[in-house]
């Protein structure tokens, strides 16, 4: 086909194509029904801890989860940005870095001024075995539809398109997960939720360019 | 936006193609069908220069860029530069190309300056060595027949729907699809 022919074949009836919805419908489908099924895995393999509306009186626990959300928004706007051929990643590392720079400072003041011997509990907490684990698990949904979103826009740097998606997933996973999680303190937050994030993230870096090419 | 020197054939290209896509978009053929032909020599002096080792890879380049921005223009905003947008998709495109042929010594020319994608026209469109409309011919039928009748033909989707007996959404759907699956097999190296 000579490409004269090509160019008249697209053209032909162009407007009578289904045109997909773009970068913002799909993300909101994505992390609607994302984050409903990563609700509906967290009620059945988890559920909501009791004391939660006794919880939610305290200061931390709304840390922990504005800690949670701003990392969320964040990664929501660089997997926009880098669905889309051509836009730049624009501010979305620097709304990437300062929550986590900012609970590593809190984490590290108060480390500093907890006793030596109360440093590791602050770390440990009780759950830190589980903590990576369920944020992984949980992520799996949004994981899984992000995906889908990315994969029907056209991203060019694969890598980091899969691993913004992947942060995506693990910052819901972590956000429904706050309403189980029973640690409040930062530097279990700093490390364990951390941790937990970047799993999902670096499975999406490394998945990416093999699930988004186009 | 401020715009200066508005008197840079950079920036009357930039600024004619745009409109041009935008009122295609808008479902205008006749400005789509322009938009693309430019587009596609535009690209071609784009690719001629970095392919100049292979020059018989540039016509299929230049069509599977062009594939590309018609399945992905979904994606593009009519407030973002076009020469950005096309810049970053015929990049790409030509390293995916490269990646594919990595097996066989480097070709290539680097091709970083965006502003060089839509600088240079060539109109001499040559004949690709892949023939697309073979590879058409292999979709399934539910994505061969509207794309035959719509695209091709030049029928209406209902037209295409009445005569396949298919419904007005599978044909829509069909054509885009199947745009996407032909794309698919490029890439896959067929």
């Amino acid at each position: 086909m000579k490409t004269d022919d090509l160019v008249t074949m697209l053209a032909t009836g162009a407007g009578a194509d289904e045109r997909p919805p773009g970068a913002n419908r799909r993300f909101a489908l994505a992390i609607g029904w994302g984050a409903l099924g990563t609700s509906l895995l967290m009620a059945v393999l988890l559920g909501v801890r009791d004391d939660l509306a006794q919880s939610t009186g305290l200061p931390m626990f709304w840390v922990k989860f504005a800690f949670v959300a701003a990392l969320t928004a964040a990664s929501v706007v660089a997997a926009l940005r880098l669905s889309r051929p051509g836009v730049s990643l624009g501010r979305a590392p620097i709304a990437l870095a300062a929550p986590l720079l900012a609970i590593w400072a809190l984490a590290g003041v108060v480390l500093l001024a907890a006793e030596p011997a109360e440093r590791s509990a602050l770390v440990f907490g009780e759950t830190w075995v589980w903590c990576p684990l369920n944020i992984t698990v949980l992520s799996m949904p949004v994981w899984a539809t992000s995906m889908w979103a990315m994969k029907g826009l056209a991203p060019t740097r694969l890598h980091l398109a899969g691993a913004a998606c992947g942060l995506l997933a693990g910052a819901v996973g972590a956000l429904v997960y706050t309403l189980h999680c029973p640690e409040l303190a930062a530097p279990f937050l700093a490390v364990w939720y951390v941790l937990g994030l970047l799993v999902p993230t670096a499975a999406g870096a490394l998945i990416g360019p093999r699930l988004l090419r186009w | 936006m401020q715009r200066t020197g508005t008197g840079d054939p950079a920036n009357a290209t930039e600024e004619r193609l745009r409109e041009a896509l935008v009122r295609g978009l808008a479902g205008d053929a006749a400005a789509y069908h322009g938009f693309l032909k430019e587009l596609g020599s535009r690209l071609r002096a784009f690719f001629r220069k970095r392919l100049a080792r292979a020059p018989d890879e540039v016509e299929d380049l230049v069509q599977e860029t062009l594939l590309a921005v018609h399945n992905q223009r979904h994606t593009y905003d009519p407030d973002q530069p076009l020469t950005a947008w096309v810049h970053a998709i015929a990049k790409y495109k030509f390293v995916d190309l490269v990646r594919r042929r990595a097996r066989r010594e480097n070709i290539t020319d680097p091709l970083d300056d965006a502003n060089e994608v839509l600088a240079a026209s060539d109109t001499d469109a040559s004949e690709a060595r892949r023939d697309l409309a073979q590879l058409l011919r292999v979709l399934p039928d539910r994505q061969r027949l509207p794309i035959l009748h719509v695209k091709i033909e030049g029928l209406s989707v209902l037209e295409t729907a009445r005569l396949t007996g298919m419904s007005v959404s599978a044909v829509k759907i069909g054509v885009h699809r199947g745009l996407k699956a032909l794309a698919a097999m490029i890439r896959g190296g067929r």
